[in-house]
């Protein structure tokens, strides 16, 4: 069903860049050459970043948000230690955002990707694609079932390991929400030496991308689970300001 | 109480592997997804001009992107931006060439919004990009564009970075600089 999308007259907050991660940060040696080296140009809210585009759950089919089962043979299932993913969509007003599409990918159990450019010696599970998605409930919560993605080196620097993490991409509902961002696991002891991690400078930012063990949501005798909440732009009238709710 | 009481989720690079999650049939993952989200804009039904968006992102040597993924998100032709996901959605996701770093829309002419220029917003994100990029391509041939609101907050010698090139009929190629002499205007909006 087409979902109708309110307009809102107040603008987002600005985006914090100094909560985000460095565009220039050449430990990460990729953003060397990639990052803009003019200033971005602040603009104003305008209809375009203000609208943004509408998925409905008649898109999702019904093991998009199962990455055990949804490229496995049939009977078979991925390879790995298993666990639910789960967490709610938030504006920065705290308000639930609904109708948000979330798409994952990851590395399989063993740190290797199901893609053509990935050159890491461990193997392929026949299994597994590492791709699903989902669609925020009315309360802003999601779900997903995966195996556990292992840790995976990189030619960055001659000894550089990602953490174990899962890419997320979102849509809330105005473009200029957009956001691509990844998770980390609670404990995990590569987070701190990561170059794509330290480009953020604030450590309770890193920690907003860690995902926590939650024991309240493991399937009993099936998988772990892990909390991870995310939050995207809010509006409000006076930014960067403090206001009292309801005016 | 304050409103705003939580901090936006900081953004990560989409890394060298995004196809996985966001182009999986492009990426050899069939049986997944029916389709990639966003690889077709048009229906039989969609009203407007047709026209068809190339470019290539570069980096700062010059070199082309052969991992980005592009997304676009526009008005339709009556300058109206969809509330449904029936109709013509107002967006496409286009991979970049994984030799040549193409990449290409089919689409239609979008009608001017918001007092401003008709244009499509542009939202790049590759390995080695920690926060999405978000510009803006506009027509050469608008009327709008000497009192665009956005494009005059742009300095006189980067604005033609903003303005795509028609190279045929219909067809408009708006090539994106990361850096360099003709690094494109990137907004933070
Ligand atoms: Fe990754």
């Amino acid at each position: 069903m087409p979902r109708w999308r309110p307009r809102v007259a107040d603008p987002l907050y600005p985006r914090d860049r100094n909560w985000n991660p460095a565009a220039h940060f050449p430990e990460y040696k990729s953003s060397i050459l990639r990052s803009p080296q003019k200033p971005l140009v602040k603009a104003p809210p305008s209809p375009s970043e203000d609208h943004g585009p509408v998925f409905g759950h008649d898109m999702l089919g019904p093991l998009d948000n199962d990455l055990i089962r949804n490229f496995a043979a049939p009977g078979e299932m991925a390879i790995g230690p298993r666990m639910i993913v789960h967490g709610r969509v938030w504006d920065e007003n705290a308000r639930p955002v609904p109708g948000a599409l979330i798409e994952v990918w990851q590395a399989n159990a063993g740190g290797r990707y199901r893609h053509a450019k990935e050159g890491y010696l461990a193997p392929l599970d026949p299994n597994f694609s590492g791709c699903g998605r989902m669609i925020t409930d009315d309360d802003g919560t999601y779900r997903f079932t995966t195996v556990q993605p292992g840790p995976y080196p990189w030619p960055n620097g001659p000894n550089s390991w990602r953490p174990a993490h899962i890419h997320f991409s979102v849509f809330g509902h105005s473009f200029a929400q957009r956001l691509i961002t990844q998770m980390y696991f609670e404990g995990d002891p590569l987070i701190p030496l990561c170059p794509i991690v330290r480009a953020i400078s604030d450590s309770a930012a890193i920690a907003q991308l860690t995902a926590r063990l939650d024991m309240d949501a493991t399937a009993p005798m099936d998988a772990l689970a892990y909390r991870f909440d995310i939050i995207l732009r809010g509006r409000g009238s006076t930014p960067f300001g403090n206001r009292m709710e309801g005016n | 109480m304050t409103t705003k009481r939580l901090k936006e989720s900081p953004s990560q690079t989409a890394g060298p592997y995004v196809h996985i999650g966001c182009t999986p049939n492009f990426a050899g993952i069939t049986g997944v997804y029916a389709s990639d989200p966003g690889a077709t804009m048009l229906t039989d039904s969609t009203e407007g001009e047709r026209i068809t968006v190339t470019g290539t992102v570069y980096d700062g040597e010059d070199a082309p992107l052969t991992d980005a993924l592009i997304e676009i998100w526009q008005a339709d032709a009556a300058g109206h931006f969809s509330t449904t996901n029936t109709g013509f959605t107002g967006w496409g996701r286009c991979p970049a060439d994984q030799d040549t770093g193409a990449w290409r829309f089919e689409t239609i002419r979008p009608g001017a919004t918001g007092g401003g220029a008709a244009h499509i917003t542009f939202w790049i994100v590759a390995r080695g990009i920690n926060v999405g990029l978000h510009t803006r391509m506009y027509f050469p041939d608008e009327p709008k564009l000497p009192s665009d609101p956005w494009l005059s907050l742009v300095e006189d010698t980067r604005r033609d970075t903003l303005i795509t090139k028609q190279v045929a009929d219909g067809h408009f190629q708006f090539n994106i600089h990361l850096q360099g002499p003709n690094e494109t205007v990137f907004f933070d909006a």
